[in-house]
């Protein structure tokens, strides 16, 4: 039939190049452009220009006042293998990162779990117990007063008048005891945004799945908790996985904070962080910084990529 | 046939629940909850206690006369400084309201447009605002200063306010929740009826996301009201609370009580607004799962 030939057809996809049909959605989505455009421009600015640029200066000797030249990959040959305080700060940073970013996880995740069978009510006030350290900023600053190395310290004090110690220990100015206070203090504070998000998470899962699961031969809570509770809260878990490993790098304003100085006695937790804000914002080095700064996006990275496979293993 | 008798908590069965890990498990709360729970305990009751028993030995714990000279001391105290101690809390309050207020207007623009609208490039920008969550801010520090310099903005107020505006936490949060709590056929009647999609947005989505744009504005609130010493401020005029309460702090032993009072005038204002919002908040997180 000749006639429906003639019928115009909508024009669709299949009749356009990609960019053609590409170009069409945009001028129809015009508004969701001008919606977008405030945020996107300053995220653009501040947060995916600053890697580039990072990217660039490291492979230069820029200083903040002379013109910058390429120096090619000096600056990471210089790193690894001409800067001893680099080395010291990676295996320091290993260590915390490697310490809180798991326990604070695994701890956020225990206690949410374990606080989700209680009633309501109760269940807030535990939540801001637990929670409130991480909101309160630089509350964590009191711990410096606890640790205090004289005998007004209150964990000194207690030492001494029990007769444990016969003088003060100077908590923060000893280098064996410097790393495990600040990772102590680091996971003090580290029950905060994946924390209420794994609360949250527990009550949306279905509970007549935990009763299937029963049926099904499920003997405690613990087999409970793999085969049911962790595979339906698995974007929680990938949630509070990025921003575990996010804090897990950053507790360096925490050492900073508490110590009162990044340089830590004998660099005991001196970490990447405290390396790069110290060539970065003291010594002007800033091409030298911003290769510290691109190991650092390299290692979050890749920490990331891991912990996706390896929470693709839960419940099996 | 031999049937296991099913155990109950307050008169509903509960499963695979033994006596012995509910005992367990609480036991393992109890000590953490102490753990957590004692240096906020310990600051304030360290802010109540009047010079003499701030260098008591052995140190109390609690206070024997419990006094506010510490607070009042506060003020007397910042007020011979330099720089008035009201003039860091204007800074801090100043801060903290205008940029929770634009990181508000931004980012529900932003998460609106991610979550229920569809154009090229959307879900390009959403995985890059979620590798951005992977990175700790202070990494772009050193760009920071060179951007912020560029553009003249050292030494002012919006060397803090204007990189904060465009925080990505907030924006994956709500954008999170319109999706899930915002269903489209209510948006598509809407235009259908002819409303603009700015209007859409503003009278039909904005109501049913109020309480992800409150988790977005404690975010911000959050990060804004701890921001403490900045290398992009040098005046000391412009400098925040924060920062007074670490020079305090900093300041030796006799300051201890002034430096407990002011942590915990600190301390309150957040947990006050969480107090209040909590179960907002939790409601957000409900969808704030991340799928790969």
């Amino acid at each position: 039939m000749s006639e429906k030939n003639t019928v115009k057809r909508p024009v669709s996809r299949k009749d356009m190049t990609r960019w053609q049909w590409t170009w069409k959605e945009m001028k129809k989505n015009k508004v969701a452009y001008f919606m977008i455009a405030p945020f996107l421009i300053l995220f653009l600015t501040f947060t995916v220009f600053p890697v580039i640029l990072s990217m660039v200066l490291s492979l230069t000797d820029f200083n903040m006042l002379q013109m910058p030249h390429f120096v090619g990959v000096s600056n990471y040959t210089r790193l690894f293998f001409d800067d001893e305080i680099f080395i010291i700060s990676c295996k320091n940073t290993l260590i915390f990162a490697g310490v809180t970013g798991p326990v604070s996880y695994i701890l956020s995740f225990l206690v949410a779990w374990f606080i989700n069978e209680l009633p309501p009510k109760i269940r807030a006030v535990v939540t801001l117990v637990f929670y409130a350290p991480s909101i309160s900023g630089s509350v964590y600053i009191i711990w410096k007063t606890m640790f205090s190395g004289d005998a007004h310290g209150w964990i000194n004090g207690i030492l001494l008048n029990l007769g444990i110690v016969t003088e003060p220990i100077q908590f923060l100015n000893d280098a064996s005891y410097v790393m495990p206070i600040c990772i102590l203090v680091a996971l003090w504070t580290s029950l905060g945004t994946a924390f209420l998000s794994f609360i949250a998470g527990l009550q949306t899962v279905d509970r007549s799945l935990y009763e299937a699961a029963a049926v099904d031969g499920i003997k405690n809570r613990w087999q409970e908790a793999w085969f049911v509770t962790l595979p339906m809260m698995r974007p929680q878990l990938m949630f509070g996985a990025v921003l575990a490993i996010t804090n897990s790098f950053g507790f360096g304003a925490v050492v900073t904070g508490l110590l009162g100085t990044s340089i830590s006695v004998d660099y005991a937790a001196y970490t990447i962080m405290h390396h790069l804000e110290d060539y970065g914002t003291t010594r002007y080095e800033i091409g030298y910084s911003s290769a510290i700064a691109v190991i650092l996006f390299i290692v979050m990275l890749g920490a990331n990529s891991i912990i996706k496979k390896a929470l693709s293993k839960v419940g099996q | 046939m031999k049937v296991k008798k099913l155990r109950t908590r307050r008169h509903k069965v509960v499963l695979n629940r033994s006596a012995g890990g509910d005992a367990g498990i609480t036991f393992f709360l109890v000590i953490l909850g102490v753990f957590m729970f004692l240096p906020m305990f310990y600051v304030i009751m360290h802010a109540l206690k009047p010079l003499d028993e701030l260098f008591m030995f052995p140190p109390r714990f609690l206070p024997i006369h419990p006094t506010l000279t510490n607070f009042t001391d506060l003020f007397t105290l910042l007020n011979d400084s330099w720089v008035p101690f009201s003039r860091y809390i204007f800074n801090t309050v100043f801060l903290t309201l205008c940029g929770t207020f634009g990181s508000l207007i931004l980012g529900s623009l932003a998460a609106y447009a991610l979550a229920k609208m569809k154009f090229p490039g959307r879900d390009f920008i959403f995985k890059i605002i979620v590798m951005s969550l992977m990175f700790h801010q202070t990494v772009h520090q050193v760009a920071h200063f060179i951007i912020l310099s560029a553009l003249g903005f050292i030494d002012t107020y919006l060397a803090i306010i204007v990189p904060t505006l465009a925080g990505t936490l907030g924006v994956y949060l709500m954008k999170q929740f319109f999706e899930s709590s915002v269903s489209d056929a209510v948006l598509e009647s809407a235009r259908l009826d002819g409303a603009s999609e700015f209007r859409t947005f503003l009278t039909i989505a904005m109501p049913m996301v109020k309480p992800a744009a409150l988790t977005l504005i404690i975010e911000s609130f959050k990060s804004l009201w701890n921001s403490g010493a900045s290398v992009f401020i040098h005046s000391e005029q412009l400098k925040t609370f924060t920062y007074a309460i670490g020079q305090i702090v900093s300041g030796g032993i006799a300051r201890q009580g002034a430096g407990a009072a002011s942590t915990v005038v600190m301390m309150i204002v957040p947990i006050t607004v969480f107090v209040i919002n909590q179960s907002k908040i939790i409601e957000t997180m409900g969808s704030s799962g991340m799928k790969d």
